[in-house]
């Protein structure tokens, strides 16, 4: 490290530490700048379509009065389910002192604030004037609280993502000037963090479930069916990283913890298709008016089925990723199946969002209209921008946690005593 | 009154768009602009930024102060005037007191000829291109038609040991018929009212428990004083979740900047009510709150030839409304959302 470092007074350790953890982040090997500017191509066409949308208005986007949900929303769901990575790895390590997990929890917290800024710049994009955003903060603007869910929902994520933030630095800074936590502190904020972790789920689902005049998805069912895709999707995001960290980096990552997230995702995946049998259950049996966008999902309104292939395309990969999770074997190949398995569980939990849950949800109209949705290539554009910068973010603070983890990146003080040693 | 009588001269022009009195708008319009433009150019760019800036940063119209009131509407008058090249004026009407409105269509009068939906355009400015319409004319069959005797055992009944006669899928009653089933909003016929075939318009129902104020999260769209659903254009975050909410389609969205050709702007504007839309915002019917604020009725119950639509004062019991309610056989259109609509449907 420099001499000015060495020099730092109490004061300055935060803006050390800064540096360190951004100099740290930017750093890397071939794999690590090609992955970067591999997402670069994506931020690089999506400034562009970005600048589109902002100026021209969602009409750039494919959707309409008869469907006012576009992917933007339908991927903005997806990021509380990826978040709630965070509560998923800090229960084992802290209410179970599961040691093997105890120095990997941060990982996961650092998954969920990002997950949760990603869904922020969705709604970002789904606004019609993002201009005016600040109409929404207390004190300046209205916030219709409480009666409107919205509103519960910037709580609960905002909440959601300072917790996170905080437990995330704070660790991080504390391992950086090798002292030890303050535990009164950080142990009731991880465990608070952890009971806020759901309403993330069933909140954003209430935003979908409140709205009575649309059918398919005034059900009860819908935030457990969130709580179990956030048990599929988190994990196996989880997973994928860690297994990326243990093959690209120092940091120690056992078997154990590997196998410990795989049977939740097959708990989760096991629940979801539970969930999604009884749903089907329910309103197909008596087929009244209520199963009319689920019928239309199913099998198509009067030849046009759209969404008929997604369905049974997504319902099937389901099915399929839990009997293949169910096989340990296939549950210990962590360098093939298993990443494979996970890349594709997220994937389908994310696929499910527009093409079954949301597009279809949307017919008949309150005016008894079925619509198809055909997005746009701008509006996928600034998709791929969102899910690319995120990526980018969390590819970035990833590098700096396990940085910090392994004492690559250490306060210089620290260093300096510790090569005494 | 004098108003009144200049908004009826521009209507009148708007059919061919060369009256004398839109010229001479015109050209008082260009007399101002070329005395602005002598005086400080360079000030006049200077200000319109400023007011640009200063419609953004502005409050909710309901907590505003007067002053505060009163620079928004003269921001927003010069704003449009400039833009569509006349003297366009924003009302602040207040509420009349002890007033509610209501509102009652007579379904067996409905000829469908989507007067009404042309009047409420011009009147309250909606986006031509995209074309935005607040009502909806539903067109749906009078009945059905499809009992034949040649259906009497045909279909696909569910077999069973007692007989084959039990449900019927594809069986003659296997129909859509009626404001339950199939209708349909684009129909486009040679003459109306066509045989066989009724029509259900469909407008904001102006609820009293509507779901759309409870949706949204910044308290743009709320229920005024005389129970219309208004929205501020200029606090509306565009976010959408109250045409989530709404079950009668009633709101429609910007998706661009709305395209408003200036000879058909009609320039006699309420805040609340049809003054000029932006990009990215929610708007609805309001029953044309610029004219019944100001005791008049809203366009598309003077447009109806056959008056099938009546307005007035659900408080007073010598109202047109009240009496309906109180004669006719009337009905709420999904009045299982409990939504407690003010506009009612009834029939002879």
């Amino acid at each position: 490290m420099t001499t000015t470092t060495q020099c730092a007074s109490p004061a300055q350790k935060p803006i050390a530490f800064a540096r360190d953890f951004c100099i740290y982040a930017v750093k890397g090997g071939k794999v690590y700048y090609s992955w970067l500017l591999f997402l670069s191509f994506f931020v690089l066409v999506g400034l562009v379509t970005t600048y589109i949308q902002m100026t021209t208005g969602l009409i750039v986007t494919g959707a309409t009065d008869q469907i006012i949900w576009e992917l933007f929303v339908s991927n903005f769901i997806h990021c509380p389910s990826i978040a709630s990575a965070a509560v998923l790895v800090v229960t084992p390590a802290y209410i179970y002192k599961r040691k093997d997990m105890k120095q990997l929890a941060v990982i996961g917290e650092a998954i969920a604030m990002v997950f949760v800024i990603i869904g922020f710049n969705f709604i970002f994009f789904h606004m019609g004037r993002p201009d005016r955003f600040w109409h929404t903060i207390p004190g300046i603007g209205i916030f219709n609280f409480p009666s409107s869910v919205l509103t519960y929902d910037i709580i609960v994520l905002n909440v959601y993502l300072v917790l996170n933030a905080v437990a995330v630095f704070y660790y991080l800074y504390k391992h950086y000037v090798d002292q030890p936590l303050n535990t009164k502190f950080y142990t009731p904020l991880i465990w608070f963090a952890v009971a806020w972790g759901p309403f993330i789920h069933i909140i954003t689902a209430f935003i979908l479930s409140s709205n009575a005049q649309m059918a398919v998805w005034h059900s009860a069912l819908m935030p457990f069916s969130f709580l179990a895709m956030a048990a599929a999707a988190g994990p196996a995001l989880v997973i994928v990283t860690l297994l990326v960290i243990r093959k690209f980096t120092k940091l120690e990552v056992a078997d154990s913890v590997i196998d410990f997230f795989s049977q939740v995702i097959i708990w989760g995946v096991g629940l979801l298709i539970l969930m999604f049998a009884v749903e089907f259950f329910t309103e197909l049996y008596p087929a009244t008016h209520h199963a009319a966008p689920l019928e239309y999902a199913i099998k198509g309104h009067n030849g046009m089925k759209p969404y008929t292939p997604w369905f049974w395309g997504v319902m099937t990969v389901f099915v399929v990723q839990f009997l293949l999770l169910c096989n340990s074997k296939i549950r210990k190949s962590y360098n093939f199946l298993l990443p494979l398995i996970c890349i594709s569980v997220f994937l389908s939990v994310l696929i499910e969002k527009p093409s079954v849950l949301i597009f279809p949800a949307f017919s008949p109209t309150p005016l008894g209209e079925y619509a198809v949705y055909h997005p746009t290539l701008i509006e996928i554009c600034n998709v791929l921008f969102i899910w690319a910068t995120g990526f980018m973010l969390l590819t970035m603070i990833l590098k700096g946690v396990v940085g910090v983890l392994v004492g690559d990146v250490r306060d210089s003080d620290v260093a300096v005593e510790g090569g005494a040693k | 009154m004098s108003e009144d009588k200049r908004k009826n001269d521009i209507d009148e022009g708007q059919d061919d768009g060369t009256t004398k009195e839109s010229r001479r708008d015109f050209l008082k319009k260009m007399g101002v602009a070329a005395a602005v433009t002598t005086v400080a150019p360079a000030a006049t760019a200077a200000t319109t930024k400023a007011a640009s800036i200063a419609e953004h940063l502005q409050t909710h119209f309901e907590m505003m102060s007067d002053s505060q009131k009163e620079a928004a509407i003269a921001r927003l008058e010069k704003r449009y005037s400039e833009q569509f090249e006349k003297q366009v004026t924003v009302a602040n009407t207040p509420a009349p007191d002890e007033v509610l409105f209501g509102y009652a269509l007579n379904i067996s009068k409905c000829i469908g000829c989507r007067r009404c939906v042309e009047a409420c355009v011009r009147e309250n400015n909606q986006s031509r291109d995209p074309a935005i319409q607040w009502i909806r004319v539903l067109q749906m069959e009078r009945g059905n038609d499809t009992f034949e005797l040649e259906n009497w055992h045909k279909g696909s009944p569910s077999s069973s040991r007692i007989g084959d006669y039990g449900v019927q899928s594809g069986g003659h009653a296997d129909k859509a018929v009626g404001i339950s089933g199939h209708t349909d909003h684009y129909y486009e016929p040679e003459q109306v009212p066509e045989e066989n075939a009724f029509y259900f318009p469909v407008q904001c129902q102006q609820c009293e428990d509507p779901a759309c104020v409870r949706a949204c999260p910044v308290q743009a769209t709320y229920r005024d004083p005389n129970g219309i659903v208004v929205i501020d254009y200029n606090w509306c975050i565009g976010c959408r979740m109250c045409q989530l909410a709404c079950p009668y389609w009633a709101r429609r969205f910007n998706w661009s900047e709305p395209a408003l050709p200036n000879e058909e702007m009609n320039p006699k504007t309420h805040y609340l009510g049809n003054r000029p839309r932006m990009r990215g915002v929610m708007e609805k019917c309001t029953f044309c709150l610029q004219r019944v604020r100001d005791g008049r009725y809203p366009a598309c119950v003077e447009a109806c030839p056959v008056g099938a639509r009546k307005f007035g004062n659900l408080l007073d019991p010598e109202s047109e409304v009240r009496k309906i309610l109180a004669t006719k056989k009337v009905f709420r259109f999904k009045e299982d959302f409990n939504t407690e609509p003010k506009f009612f449907y009834y029939m002879d």
